[in-house]
């Protein structure tokens, strides 16, 4: 009989208590931080699975943007003759996909949370939110190449005729800051839908058919100033138009955001993160329960 | 005694049956609807706390407490709550009510392999899944080499796990989880994975964790036995209801115990010509290998008959004839009046059939007929204890027949 050593003192380490919890609870931030790496790999395994085992790989987040900017030029441009600002449409149709793209692809992973990991997280506990979170990270890559790309075709419309038209507002380097709105409003929204879909699938159905028409509410293929006026207060209560305008703004020196949009974008982005987040926390205790 | 290093209080856990799996919409409303309705007629119900004939409690008022470094394991039939128990634990489900505490880092284990993509490879697997278990990227990076040559995967460590056999997959998975070093191990079914050799490896892991690290583990497993061996003490549970708690051997003996129910074949079955079965059993049920069993079997006269001949026969689940029991004595043939009796009983000193499913029959033969009666009963065998210490092999490993030996040893 091998004797044993005095074993581990438990009450130098954390005491876990385990109970029903009543009522709304907010994330613990700390446990949050101490997931970090599993962040990093689920959001590597998110990037590395996405494009394994296709040929153009990584190309695809090239060819997808460019391929719908030549369908909208064909379209809004050429056919529905929709103005876009003065700015060469290419750049115009680029510039409102880049936060577009990112909002519509971290959306669609958020709201899939539950459904799409159910599996592990019946076995295994970590903070939910980690998932959510790796999604919105390993987005990041499709949206850093989607910016070279339209940085690549804004260089080549600057040698040419209508370089005139466009240029690199000063206010470009709040970029990223636009981008961490969208971020934040996409997982907010996501949050919501996937905390409603653990219980009724009625909302997954809805979410997806919400986001295409959700796409024509948002100045992504016009201009704000082509809006309508008796028209401008949806425009205004969509969280996604300030955004969208203001890295118009700011990559392009072509859109028109001004203090009220912010102040309703911002308003309605937090109320919904914050909405979304305390939603998921109530679900994620017992999903696993009625998924 | 020094302070428990789990502690469980009164822990329940209740399902609304019907209501488990997602709804739609349209019945959530008319569920609220009939919930305002009932409140309403009932206004002095607490409409929250309403007990439904439809509830169904997979917990009910659990408690107990484990030492550290006690290695707990929780016996009980499917559906006895144990399961339920671990998730709750694991915290991946809330408990309707009471209250558990854990005094140190947890990690569960109810699978292996949890989160492996087929797309990664073994390498990016191992440090996912060694996260998705709670180790920081640093600790799998250290435990990295060790992991790789338990699971004896190096040459393939780079190569997506998609291209891995089943074996190799179960294996990567479970030399991770063996690298955790929580103060508390929750584990369901482990024992069930790999091969026979890789069993082996893997039962000495946890056998090395908990004796020399002092780790508390709680643990379930269907193979009694094995539990038995790495327990030093269980918890038996039933229809959510802790039913014993105390050393492994005693509440595993009781266990067994509880469920000898003796087995009895259906009565009155026609055999041969003249001949009705009127009863064959056996117990202990399950009955088990290298133990004495003892039987029953009676049959019944329709008519005048002279039996010359009683065989019991049987069979395993191949449908091969495996051993003979004769019946017959000096002083036969027996003869029977109509309505007459003929009832034989006895033991097997030690039953020599390894654990798994046996069909008995009877051969008969009388003056007028003779034949074989297949399938009248299905006896269990379960597994016999092992010497302490040790894990029995996996059954289709151990022959079909038990031996009955002594032996000595020297040197070694």
């Amino acid at each position: 009989m091998i004797p044993k050593p005095p074993p581990p003192d438990p009450a130098a380490g954390l005491e876990i208590v385990i109970q029903p919890t009543r009522g709304w609870r907010w994330f613990s931030w700390r446990e949050l931080y101490s997931y970090r790496d599993l962040l990093w790999l689920l959001a590597r395994r998110d990037i590395v699975a996405r494009y394994q085992q296709t040929v153009l790989g990584p190309l695809w987040y090239i060819i997808q943007p460019v391929l719908t900017t030549v369908i909208f030029v064909v379209i809004f441009s050429r056919v529905a003759r929709i103005p876009t600002n003065g700015v060469p449409s290419s750049l115009f149709y680029l510039c409102g996909q880049l936060p577009w793209n990112y909002f519509a692809q971290t959306f669609q992973s958020t709201s899939n949370t539950f459904l799409a990991n159910a599996s592990m997280f019946g076995k295994v506990y970590f903070p939910r939110l980690i998932v959510p979170l790796a999604a919105a990270l390993s987005n990041l890559v499709a949206l850093g190449i989607q910016v070279a790309t339209f940085f690549v075709i804004f260089a080549l419309e600057k040698t040419g005729p209508r370089a005139g038209t466009f240029h690199l507002h000063a206010t470009a380097w709040l970029l990223p800051l636009a981008l961490l709105q969208v971020a934040i409003l996409s997982i907010g929204i996501g949050l919501w839908v996937t905390a409603l879909t653990a219980k009724f699938r009625d909302f997954a159905v809805l979410a997806t058919f919400l986001l295409q028409l959700w796409m024509y509410a948002s100045p992504v293929v016009f201009p704000l100033t082509r809006v309508p006026a008796r028209l401008y207060w949806a425009a205004a209560a969509n969280p996604l138009t300030f955004p969208i305008e203001a890295i118009r703004q700011m990559l392009l020196g072509a859109g028109t955001p001004t203090l009220p949009l912010f102040l309703i974008s911002l308003g309605t982005t937090l109320v919904l993160a914050v909405g979304g987040a305390l939603m998921f926390r109530r679900v994620e205790r017992n999903f696993i329960d009625v998924i | 005694m020094s302070r428990p290093i789990i502690e469980i209080e009164n822990l329940s856990k209740r399902y609304q049956l019907g209501r488990i799996g997602s709804t739609s919409i349209r019945d959530e409303l008319v569920r609220r609807w009939e919930g305002i309705l009932a409140t309403v007629r009932r206004p002095l119900a607490d409409a929250g706390s309403t007990p439904s004939s439809r509830d169904f409690w997979a917990l009910k008022d659990v408690s107990f407490t484990v030492q550290p470094g006690e290695v707990l394991g929780i016996v009980g039939r499917n559906g006895a709550g144990k399961s339920t128990l671990l998730k709750i634990l694991s915290r991946i489900t809330e408990p309707t009510s009471g209250l558990a505490r854990l005094r140190g880092r947890v990690a569960s284990l109810l699978e292996v392999g949890t989160g492996f993509h087929p797309e990664l490879t073994g390498r990016e697997n191992v440090f996912l899944n060694g996260a998705i278990l709670g180790m920081t990227r640093a600790e799998i990076r250290d435990k990295f080499d060790e992991i790789v040559a338990f699971a004896g995967v190096e040459q393939f460590i780079d190569t997506p796990v998609k291209r891995y056999s089943s074996g190799m997959h179960v294996r990567l998975a479970f030399a991770v989880a063996a690298q955790l070093e929580p103060e508390i191990l929750i584990v369901d079914e482990v024992l069930a994975v790999g091969d026979a050799e890789f069993q082996k490896k893997c039962l000495g892991k946890m056998r090395e964790v908990t004796s020399n690290d002092g780790r508390t583990v709680l643990c379930v497993s269907h193979s009694l036995y094995a539990m038995e061996s790495l327990c030093s003490s269980m918890v038996h549970m039933d229809h959510g209801r802790v039913v014993a708690v105390g050393p492994s051997a005693e509440v595993v003996a009781n266990y067994v115990r509880q469920t000898m129910e003796p087995s009895a074949a259906a009565e009155g079955s026609a055999l041969v010509d003249g001949l009705r079965l009127s009863s064959l059993c056996f117990s202990p049920e399950p009955a088990i290998a290298g133990r004495p069993l003892q039987f029953k079997a009676g049959l019944v006269a329709t008519e005048r008959t002279v039996v010359t001949d009683v065989h019991l026969l049987f069979y395993n689940t191949f449908g091969m004839r495996i051993a003979t029991m004769d019946l017959r004595q000096e002083s036969g043939p027996y003869v029977l009046a109509p309505g007459g009796h003929l009832d034989f009983q006895g033991t097997i000193s030690r039953l020599p059939l390894v654990s798994g499913s046996y069909r008995v029959g009877l051969y008969l033969q009388t003056e007028r007929d003779h034949g074989d009666c297949y399938d009248l009963l299905q006896i269990e065998v379960s597994a016999a204890p092992t010497r302490p210490g040790l894990v029995p092999h996996a059954v289709q490993f151990q022959g079909t027949t038990v031996l009955d030996f002594q032996f000595e040893r020297s040197g070694g």
